[in-house]
């Protein structure tokens, strides 16, 4: 204890930029807070590796089976497996931000961050940034790999993989703020379905056949949502060699609003937790 | 004239029909120490929530350093900070990994430095490396301190800032906190069970019992206003619903067996100390 310092040592100190609406250091503090767990935590990392490289090795095979009846997929050696990796990217980033939302519950956490300068929005662009960093973790090695195991490369997409991507982290990030905001106000017993949730859309999201594959009935709903678009336009790419720009745009509209949803809902849910007191409750 | 770092104005918080607390005033002088008193479910950690933003309240006013908490909090929030061994830190970071993180997020300067003053002066610098989980509860507390005093906080909340301590180190850390606030002038509430405590660090006490403040004033004050001789007999007079000297005393039934504290000084709680 050094008493000699006087009041004045206090602002040694302090914040430089106190009353910024948005500071990129405090978002980085919370990027930081996440490299740390992963870093403390190797079952974790090999979380975010084992299941796209299953996944991958598993319709890799399923591949090779078909391809020896198959015309079409004869065509597009490849359609399984970009299917595979591009719908990893979709699980990959709304499990990105939820799972690290989750682990500020578990940790009971919540309430030291949120009463420190950190702004909920500043936690939702750490949410975001480190759901791409494991993303790019996780189907970047699963697409690696299938280059020695399957000599395909999803990679030879080219351009449109980077718009498939995109489109398919924006939906993933406002799935996985929707399932953060359930979790803050459910607590954990909203955790069964933040994990299945996204499960909910495979189906209707034509990830491994056409929309006009389903019932008339059932494809207005797909069409409601981007994965729809992108893995049509996977197909279109793979199977046709075009890129279709009005897939993309569709997407990418569809996309501008579902984040919109998500983030409104989470500060929202902000709001309701400070008032029912939830913030202080949650935990293990 | 005197400037208060806090001031709360007929705040009341209600869950449905259940009120946590009910128009309740006080004020903490800057540079002050004020405890707030109660049995569970008082509405000490309402209130204390209520003051980080962490709650808000049905309704009433929160003043902090000035700014209005309801409409204004990110103004101070780099001001403020709050210590309970309730709210954890991150159980597999390390507690240098954590410091760091919170130091990020006031945006400190001088962070490595501030980090390794603040562990040497609370005693876990060769706890730095380990991960917080793995602690035990006195050393998380001294951890959770240091949080607390990471950003030099202008007003500190505390709820029971020497939980879990053996008494040489709870002894440690109340000096270590006066010397705090000898130096910063810092404003510091807290939430205490510990009444020795409380007479040692607080100039002013706010009685709560039921979500309602019913009597507030200087540990000694109240000592004398009772006909008390030590604050714990206060706090079971007023948990008890006992009147003062002079007053018909609302006392629950004793449990079997068990005598009943009396009311001319001699009481059991006091002779167990």
């Amino acid at each position: 204890m050094n008493g000699s310092e006087g009041v004045a040592g206090a602002a040694r100190w302090r914040a430089h930029a106190p009353h910024s609406a948005l500071s990129w250091q405090r978002a980085g503090a919370m990027v930081l807070r996440y490299v740390f767990l992963l870093r403390s935590s190797w079952t974790r990392i090999i979380e975010i590796i084992y299941w796209p490289t299953m996944q991958m090795v598993l319709w890799g095979l399923i591949s090779r089976y078909v391809l020896t009846a198959s015309t079409v997929l004869h065509q597009a050696a490849g359609l399984f497996l970009a299917a595979v990796l591009l719908w990893e990217v979709l699980f990959r980033s709304q499990m990105g931000v939820h799972t690290m939302f989750q682990e500020e519950m578990y940790a009971r956490n919540l309430g030291h961050l949120l009463i420190s300068p950190l702004r909920p929005i500043e936690m939702v662009s750490a949410l975001l940034a480190v759901s791409l960093l494991r993303t790019l973790i996780s189907a970047g090695s699963a697409a690696l790999l299938a280059i020695p195991l399957y000599r395909f490369s999803v990679f030879t997409l080219g351009l449109p993989l980077v718009a498939f991507f995109a489109n398919l982290m924006m939906f993933g990030w406002a799935f996985g703020l929707v399932l953060c905001a359930l979790l803050l106000r459910f607590g954990f017993g909203a955790e069964g379905l933040a994990w299945a949730g996204i499960f909910a859309l495979t189906p209707i999201s034509g990830v491994y056949y056409p929309i006009s594959t389903l019932p008339g009935w059932l494809q207005p709903a797909a069409w409601a949502f981007p994965p729809a678009y992108v893995f049509e336009g996977m197909r279109a790419v793979l199977l046709k060699g075009e890129f279709r720009a009005d897939l993309f745009l569709a997407a990418l509209s569809l996309n501008g609003a579902y984040l919109a949803i998500g983030v409104g809902l989470f500060l929202f849910t902000f709001g309701v937790a400070r008032r029912r007191g939830l913030l202080l409750q949650v935990g293990e | 004239m005197e400037s208060f770092d806090i001031e709360v104005q007929r705040l009341t918080k209600r869950y449905g029909d259940v009120a946590a607390i009910v128009d309740l005033d006080f004020s903490v002088r800057r540079g002050a120490t004020v405890a707030l008193l109660g049995g569970n479910g008082a509405g000490k950690t309402t209130t204390l929530s209520i003051l980080i933003g962490l709650l808000v309240p049905t309704s009433g006013r929160v003043t902090v350093l000035g700014e209005d908490m309801l409409r204004h909090r990110y103004r101070v929030l780099h001001r403020l900070n709050y210590s309970s061994p309730y709210v954890d830190l991150p159980h597999r970071l390390t507690v240098k990994d954590n410091l760091t993180v919170f130091g990020h997020l006031y945006q400190l300067d001088g962070l490595r430095a501030r980090i390794g003053r603040l562990s040497e002066e609370l005693g876990f610098t060769r706890l730095l490396k380990r991960p917080f989980g793995s602690l035990s509860a006195g050393q998380k507390t001294r951890v959770v301190l240091a949080k607390a005093l990471l950003n030099e906080p202008d007003v500190l909340l505390m709820d029971e800032p020497t939980a879990s301590l053996d008494p040489d180190m709870a002894d440690y850390v109340r000096a270590y906190l006066q010397a705090y606030q000898a130096r910063t002038g810092a404003t510091l509430l807290l939430a205490s069970h510990y009444m020795q405590e409380v007479e040692r660090l607080c100039q002013d006490v706010v009685m709560l019992r039921e979500g309602v403040k019913v009597d507030q004033g200087p540990p000694h004050a109240l000592i004398a206003k009772y006909g008390r001789q030590t604050l714990e007999d206060v706090f079971i007079d007023i948990a008890r619903k006992r009147r003062r000297p002079g007053e018909a005393e609302d006392v629950p039934p004793p449990p079997p067996g068990k005598p009943v504290a009396g009311n001319g000084g001699g009481t059991r709680s006091r002779e167990a100390t």
